[in-house]
């Protein structure tokens, strides 16, 4: 993607964002309009580290967001494409904001780091029958 | 529809007042869309609870406070258990000294100058959010304009104009010039026959030549009129060489063809509309006021990990959120719980499964606030701005003036960075305090140079990361919404539920304030009842 398409494809999903977004208070449900980060490192720093934090051990206050890193659950990589599509608890639902091939991308980036090593690979297909 | 009765509304409100007066008056006035606020009916009037009645309240935030100042007016003892350790909630400033940790452990301490504050929550207070504003005026916070358009602000695009920020008032008056000019073009030119007949096409051309400071031949041109509108390169004088020299206009494919009409459509609507105000000395005396009030009633630094309810009453059990510890509990006859839905989530409760669905359906949205000290105001020094926001298509969206202080000659904290609820919020408040502040000098400085030399520190608030509320509101969807709300805030059993995110009002105090009365009123009649 050279810079001018890279900016133009930026744009858009600005425009968008700022459109839906300017629903403000009338509706505060997350928009549906595409995620710009491309590629599961650029993704989970773009979106994820906000909250299970940028080495994924999570945190805890008044309530907590859970460890992703060295956590069996993510055995079964089902598990986090569901948590990913559907939202869970305080987790929201990134289903619609995220392309088949991002929600791969970003299972298997987390799946193989922080102490995570499951090396059966995630495809966008997988996602697709997920959905 | 009262428009289609042919008797005037006017004379309806004359027979209305003269029968029952004027609290029915203005009921009526409501209803027919004058005096037009929030749905809040005026002070709430509970009385007679029964003798040693208690209430539990979960939260000292703005919920939570108007929850149990009402119910200990109608004779409740009342308890309230806050995680934090000051009352106020998502209502907070941040002052000079003020130390902040966020979750993942980061600390801020905040140098701000001394009386200089940050609002990194709720930061303005629209005229008809009158619940808010009865509880006001009820603690006797003083209140001062909170100015939302100022058409000497700034419109920025990266990509229109080469990158150089617009003055709104430029801005807005050539989208009103050139959409005058085609509307009235078509008009009359006959293409809009169709549409309009005779009398309204003469109305409409008469109204776009004012409006749109059109020529005779009803185009927008550089002139003394479209000057009047956007602003002169040397406005008019006094004295010997005195005359106006009229500014050129933006040309329109550029403007048409950039987004930024956005920030003006933002400004129109009812939530933004003015008078806006914010409270003296920051947003967050409100919580401290009311906080004072309820002295005694408030238990600070409660962990709240378990809440049960059973046919006695409520219990939560809690520990030091602080320090740990062995844990205790709380018990009242009743329960308001305040929590957020993201950390009441994460708390057992026997609740029935539709609150427990309701509760469990609710994530938060993104949001992350940037506060930065200068040296000097040279929005008002070098740039004529007086409190009002720049908006920018850049990830910090929206730069915010102070609206006090003016000409002071010290140095000043503006907002430099609001994202706010897109998905860019999340790549925005995922960067550490840090970076945030960072990001806001880099972007602002595209508008306003002088912030490389005059920046002295700042404080970045990042929604997701603050340990209370893990995120910044409810994230409502219209299909979440349609199944989860009632359920949300109906009584369930002894506990019921208040807060923004029991509301059609979200990330709005108003929203806290009208769930909150709402739910003691239903929890008052049922205890009543019991």
């Amino acid at each position: 993607m050279n810079t001018q398409t890279t900016i133009r494809f930026l744009g858009t999903v600005l425009f968008a964002t700022l459109v839906s977004s300017s629903a403000t208070h009338a509706q505060l449900g997350l928009p549906r309009t595409g995620l710009p980060q491309q590629g599961g490192e650029a993704i989970y720093k773009g979106i994820c580290q906000g909250c299970h934090m940028p080495d994924a051990k999570g945190a805890v206050g008044a309530g907590m967001y859970p460890a992703l890193a060295s956590n069996p659950k993510l055995e079964t990589a089902g598990y986090p494409i569901s948590v990913i599509i559907h939202g869970q608890k305080a987790m929201p639902v990134f289903g619609a904001a995220f392309s088949d091939q991002q929600i791969a991308d970003v299972v298997n980036y987390i799946r193989t780091h922080f102490g995570n090593s499951y090396q059966d690979k995630v495809t966008p297909e997988d996602v697709k029958s997920a959905r | 529809m009262i428009d289609e009765i042919p008797i005037s509304r006017r004379s309806i409100l004359k027979l209305i007042g003269a029968g029952a007066g004027s609290a029915a008056m203005y009921q009526a006035m409501t209803e027919m869309g004058y005096a037009a606020t929030s749905d809040f009916a005026g002070p709430i009037k509970l009385s007679g609870a029964r003798k040693g009645a208690s209430v539990l309240v979960l939260g000292a935030g703005i919920a939570g406070m108007v929850a149990a100042y009402e119910l200990r007016k109608a004779g409740y003892k009342v308890q309230i258990l806050e995680y934090n350790d000051r009352p106020g909630g998502r209502n907070w400033s941040l002052y000079g000294g003020d130390k902040y940790t966020e979750l993942g452990g980061v600390t801020q301490e905040v140098q701000f100058a001394k009386g200089l504050y940050f609002n990194p929550g709720p930061w303005r207070i629209p005229y008809h959010h009158q619940g808010i504003l009865h509880y006001c005026q009820m603690l006797n916070v003083p209140m001062e304009n909170f100015v939302m358009v100022n058409n000497s602000a700034y419109i920025h695009s990266s990509r229109a104009f080469g990158g150089q920020p617009k003055r709104y008032r430029e801005v807005v008056s050539d989208y009103d010039g050139y959409i005058s000019e085609l509307l009235a073009k078509a008009t009359s030119q006959d293409k809009l026959d169709a549409a309009l007949d005779k009398d309204e096409k003469d109305g409409l051309l008469q109204m776009l030549r004012r409006w749109g400071a059109l020529d005779q031949n009803y185009e927008y041109k550089k002139s003394d009129d479209a000057s009047n509108m956007r602003g002169y390169d040397r406005p008019p004088g006094g004295g010997l060489e005195s005359l106006p020299v009229n500014s050129d206009l933006l040309p329109r494919k550029d403007l048409f063809s950039s987004t930024m009409w956005i920030s003006l459509y933002l400004n129109k609507s009812w939530d933004f509309q003015g008078t806006l105000f914010q409270p003296v000395g920051g947003m967050g005396m409100i919580g401290k006021l009311f906080g004072k009030l309820l002295q005694g009633v408030i238990k600070y630094d409660c962990k709240v990990t378990n809440i049960h309810q059973d046919e006695k009453g409520v219990t939560a059990t809690y520990v030091d959120a602080k320090k740990g510890g062995a844990p205790q509990t709380a018990h009242a006859d009743w329960c308001v719980c305040t929590i957020p839905a993201t950390v009441l989530s994460q708390i057992p409760m026997n609740v029935g499964a539709p609150l427990k669905n309701a509760i469990n359906s609710l994530s938060y949205i993104p949001a992350a606030k940037v506060g930065l000290q200068f040296k000097r105001r040279f929005w008002e020094q070098d740039d004529a701005i007086y409190g009002g926001n720049t908006y920018t298509d850049q990830p910090i969206f929206n730069i915010s003036y102070p609206s006090h202080g003016f000409f002071d000659k010290g140095p000043a904290v503006l907002l430099g960075a609001y994202s706010f609820a897109n998905i860019n919020s999340f790549t925005f408040e995922g960067q550490s305090a840090k970076e945030m502040v960072a990001a806001a000098l880099e972007q602002g400085s595209r508008i306003h140079p002088q912030y490389k030399t005059e920046f002295q520190n700042g404080v970045a608030v990042s929604w997701h990361r603050v340990p209370w509320t893990l995120g910044c509101s409810g994230g409502w969807t219209d299909e979440n919404r349609a199944r989860h709300y009632d359920n949300m805030c109906a009584v369930d059993n002894r506990i019921v539920l208040a807060g923004e995110h029991c509301s059609r009002l979200p990330a709005w105090q108003e929203g806290a304030v009208l769930s909150s009365l709402d739910a003691i009123k239903r929890l008052h009649q049922r205890a009543l009842a019991a």
